[in-house]
């Protein structure tokens, strides 16, 4: 059964999912240019940097032209909101991606290679729990249906993000040739990765909300 | 030929008005005390600290009243709730500023002097972005339609805010003579001051809906 | 018995309240800009008002296009216009109460057989379709007119929504009143003829006419309607046809108020005759087709997007199929009446034609050779009369109708002991006088009773250049040619 939400015109509805691919597509990207900064590739990495910038720009335009058209043209006055809120975080996901390779970029932090295979490992998950979200958000605007069978997963990948991030952190903290500056510069970045699939959990939270609502 | 009727101002437009230039004003306090903390004026800094700690307190007050007022006065009841969102979110702008007053006098941060040009042009974009909010929310007041010329503005200033901060903290990592400890020092309020421009930034993403909203 | 008559147009009034006040107050209670409870109080006021001081005028449009002349006939017509209009609501379309009403006449006039008067008809018709045109030609007016000075003045954003609310107020206030004056012909146009209703006067600062205590009943009946059920229709309206800001529905109310006045202001029509410019026809038209067509309006000026013209193709589907819906249910249940439950729908009026008539129709300047030949035949419906005409003479309408007035069988006997039945205080003593010379005498034709009293006292005649006191005296003319009536 297919029960369009944007009923009013094709154009919306492509519009939405360049959006949502564009949030997918920074998550591949992002994947690379980790494991091009770890390999130490930085030429690489800031060419991802670049690109992943190009994303941001084209995703907050479409965000803006899309938040537009929800107001202007939809038919549907009690959805806008929750439409407009769904928007704002999935953009806040895409703004997290670039926010952490700018920050390597940056501070370009000294991490050990004893730790890289559990960066590695965070990384998968946080992109796993956003692409998991991408395809909800897909399914809530066509097959309303499908929605459940993406949400979990969400909520799956966010707590093996959970569960390295605490090993990660410990196995930091525990390392006696660290100097303790130098331990909380990594642990830093642990926690801003992690805080990906956080965020993720956070907009599966607000979904379950808008599919009970379009429910009744 | 003066419309009387239609340019009267009511209670409720001077108070929003007081409101605003109380936001204004202490970025204006902000600017300078930053300035003069750098140059190493802690003197005048501490007054001017008061001073806009005074300003929020009053910013509070108004937004206290301003926000009873609207339930009582006449405003159609769907813009009710925007107007005192877009209150809400001035006044967590007033709010930075006061934090980042208060973050720079409890930590004293050693500033490098090669930074403070960067630092000073990074808080007077942040400044300007808040004074183009305002000034776009007055519009949205008084009329509508030149809005959008302000908003425009933010976000410019945004970008430029964007730029500088990336080129600071890239130097600040850059430098082989600073301990990391003290780089995340400062690399702290570099980010703290940039988040200014941002959330004015996402202010004005809101106060476009109201403007749609609002439409005739 | 009468009430009990009376009450399928209390049902109709009732039911015309709980639809038609969403469409003057819907969106400022639906958006909260005023409390239900003030809007209905208001609303309820004014159809009131509106009903009594200005319904008269499409009240007499309905009477010409059929006098239903028996309280029974009359319960079914209304019921028959509820009924069709029930159902068309139940299937979704914007109906009216107005294109009830006329379908369920024109079934009465189908089943007694008296002729339809197409001059009527096609005013009516007409001003269905131009009523959704009219409101969406001046809602674009206005709105242009309410946009520019809101630009002009620059109006801010308190000011606007303070505006904005009061004048939501009084559009919609204007437009209850409107409602009242138009749309109470629907509810009560059928029963003003049978009415045992006399004229009532307060003290002598004001007086009721007989239609005017039924319009009251009507007003109050659609209050009623409009405090218990219109809630809900307010709290839906609004996603009718698109979704509109509070400036939008202001203008939307204000157009459809002010095509509602259009169509219901004798006043306006007097001003339009008395300066030669072409009047427009006091009808019944539909409260949601206008406010449909002010929507619309604003609609297209917004470039037409977000109209959902499947909600206007249903007007148009409505215009056609309630009425043919209400006249085959006021057709057959009159059927079912008459025949099964042995109840008088209609008083039949016979023709005859006299020496007198063929006189009088000799002296307008028609041609009377034919008719001379009919002297003294007698026919038992207007129907029939017109079918005989139409076999010896090829007549103009105007002409035909001036025919059928001429040979109208209606007797009368003015005696004394029906002349102290008349209200002293409403007949003055000079009206007295002159029907007591005429006592004792007999009548067959309503109009040589008016030319014989006429010829005896000024207080009896038409005035053309005051038409209020023209249409006074038709109502005392109608009482008498009841009150003197014999079989």
């Amino acid at each position: 059964m297919k029960s369009r939400i944007l009923k009013n015109s094709k154009e919306t509805d492509r519009q939405f999912d360049e959006f949502l691919d564009n949030v997918s597509e920074a998550g591949v990207l992002f994947r690379e240019a980790t494991e091009n900064y770890f390999e130490g590739n930085l030429e690489a990495f800031e060419e991802k940097r670049n690109k992943m910038n190009d994303l941001e720009h084209r995703g907050d335009a479409l965000r803006r032209t899309l938040e537009h058209l929800l107001y202007t043209k939809t038919l549907v006055p009690e959805l806008r909101g929750d439409i407009m809120e769904l928007l704002e975080n999935m953009d806040a996901l895409l703004d997290h991606y670039k926010a952490v390779i700018w920050r390597f970029d940056i501070e370009h932090p000294d991490i050990l290679p004893e730790f890289h295979d559990d960066f590695r490992e965070l990384i998968a998950s946080g992109v796993n729990a956003v692409e998991c979200t991408v395809r909800s958000c897909k399914a809530f605007f066509s097959e309303i249906d499908e929605t459940c069978n993406h949400m979990h997963k969400v909520i799956f990948w966010e707590t093996e993000g959970d569960i390295v991030s605490t090993r990660l952190q410990k196995r930091i903290f525990r390392n006696e040739s660290l100097r303790l500056s130098h331990k909380r510069h990594i642990r830093d970045f642990v926690r801003f990765i992690e805080k990906i699939g956080d965020e993720a959990e956070d907009v599966i939270d607000r979904f379950s909300i808008y599919i009970i609502k379009r429910a009744i | 030929m003066d419309f009387d009727i239609f340019k009267r101002r009511s209670g409720i437009e001077t108070q929003i008005d007081e409101f605003l230039n109380r936001v204004s004003e202490a970025g204006l306090i902000f600017k300078g005390a930053v300035v003069d903390y750098l140059k190493g004026d802690l003197e005048t800094f501490v007054l001017k600290r008061d001073r806009l700690h005074e300003a929020e307190r009053q910013g509070d007050v108004l937004r206290r009243e301003l926000e009873l007022m609207l339930f009582t006065k006449t405003l159609i009841p769907e813009s009710r709730g925007d107007v005192l969102e877009l209150i809400e979110n001035m006044d967590t702008l007033l709010d930075h500023y006061k934090g980042a007053m208060w973050k720079i006098d409890i930590e004293q941060p050693r500033i490098c002097d090669e930074f403070h040009e960067d630092f000073k042009e990074l808080v007077e974009y942040g400044v300007e972005a808040v004074e183009s909010t305002v000034c776009a929310c007055r519009a949205f007041f008084r009329n509508i339609d030149t809005a959008s010329a302000h908003m425009d503005k933010v976000i410019y200033w945004e970008k430029k805010s964007d730029v500088v901060s990336t080129r600071l903290q890239r130097a600040i990592f850059r430098r082989e003579d600073l301990r990391l400890s003290h780089k995340r020092h400062i690399r702290d309020f570099v980010r703290f001051m940039e988040k200014i421009a941002d959330e004015a930034e996402d202010v004005i993403d809101r106060l476009s809906i109201y403007i749609v909203k609002r439409a005739l | 018995m009468f009430l009990f008559f009376l009450s399928s147009g209390l049902f109709l009034g009732w039911s015309l309240g709980a639809n038609d006040a969403a469409n003057v107050f819907g969106t400022a209670v639906g958006s909260q800009m005023i409390s239900f409870k003030r809007a209905a109080v208001l609303c309820g006021v004014f159809v009131i008002l509106g009903a009594v001081i200005s319904g008269a005028g499409t009240s007499d449009t309905i009477g010409k296009l059929g006098t239903v002349n028996a309280m029974a006939g009359a319960f079914i017509v209304a019921l028959a216009a509820a009924v069709s209009v029930y159902l068309m609501t139940v299937l979704g379309y914007p109906v009216s109460t107005s294109q009830g009403i006329i379908g369920a006449i024109i079934g009465w006039n189908l089943f007694t057989g008296t002729l339809i008067d197409y001059t009527s008809l096609t005013k009516i018709v007409s001003s269905w379709i131009a009523c959704p045109i009219l409101a969406a030609i001046f809602s674009m007016i206005l709105y242009k007119l309410v946009v520019f000075c809101i630009k002009t003045f620059k109006i801010r954003m308190f000011k606007l929504d303070t505006l904005t609310r009061y004048g939501l107020i009084i559009v919609g206030i204007f437009g209850a009143y409107s409602l009242g004056a138009n749309n109470i012909a629907n509810v009560m146009g059928v029963f003003v003829p049978v009415s045992p209703f006399r004229d009532i006067s307060f003290m002598g600062i004001f007086s009721l006419t007989s239609a005017q205590q039924l319009f009251l009943i009507g007003g109050i009946t659609i209050a009623i309607g409009v405090i218990t059920y219109s809630k809900r229709v307010m709290m839906t309206v609004g996603t009718g046809i698109m979704k509109i800001s509070p400036v939008s529905a202001f203008v939307a109310v204000w157009a459809h108020s002010i095509v509602l006045f259009l169509f219901a202001s004798q006043g306006l029509e007097h001003f339009l005759i008395s300066h030669g410019l072409p009047s427009i026809p006091l009808v019944p038209v539909s409260s949601s087709q206008a406010i449909v067509g002010a929507v619309i309006g604003i609609g297209l000026l917004k470039g037409g997007k977000g109209i959902r013209w499947k909600t206007v193709g249903g007007i148009s589907v409505g215009w056609v199929v309630t009425p043919l819906l209400a006249a085959l249910i006021s057709f057959i249940s009159l059927f079912f009446f008459q025949n099964v439950f042995q109840q008088q729908t209609y008083k039949p009026v016979e023709y005859i034609v006299s020496a007198a008539a063929i006189e009088r129709i000799e002296n307008q300047g028609i041609p009377t050779d034919k008719l001379k030949g009919m002297l003294g035949n007698k026919y038992s419906s207007a129907f029939q009369f017109n079918k005989a005409l139409k076999e010896r003479l090829s007549l103009r309408l105007d002409d035909t109708s001036f025919i059928m007035e001429s040979t109208e069988y209606h007797k009368m006997e003015i005696t004394g002991a029906a002349i102290r039945f008349l209200d002293s205080k409403w007949f003055t003593e000079e009206q007295i006088k002159a029907l007591e010379k005429l006592d004792g005498q007999v009548f067959i034709h309503t109009w040589m009773m008016d030319e014989a009293l006429a010829g005896i006292s000024p207080s009896w005649r038409i005035k053309k250049d005051d038409r209020l006191f023209s249409r006074r005296l038709k109502e005392k003319i109608d009482r008498i040619h009841d009150l003197f009536h014999t079989r």
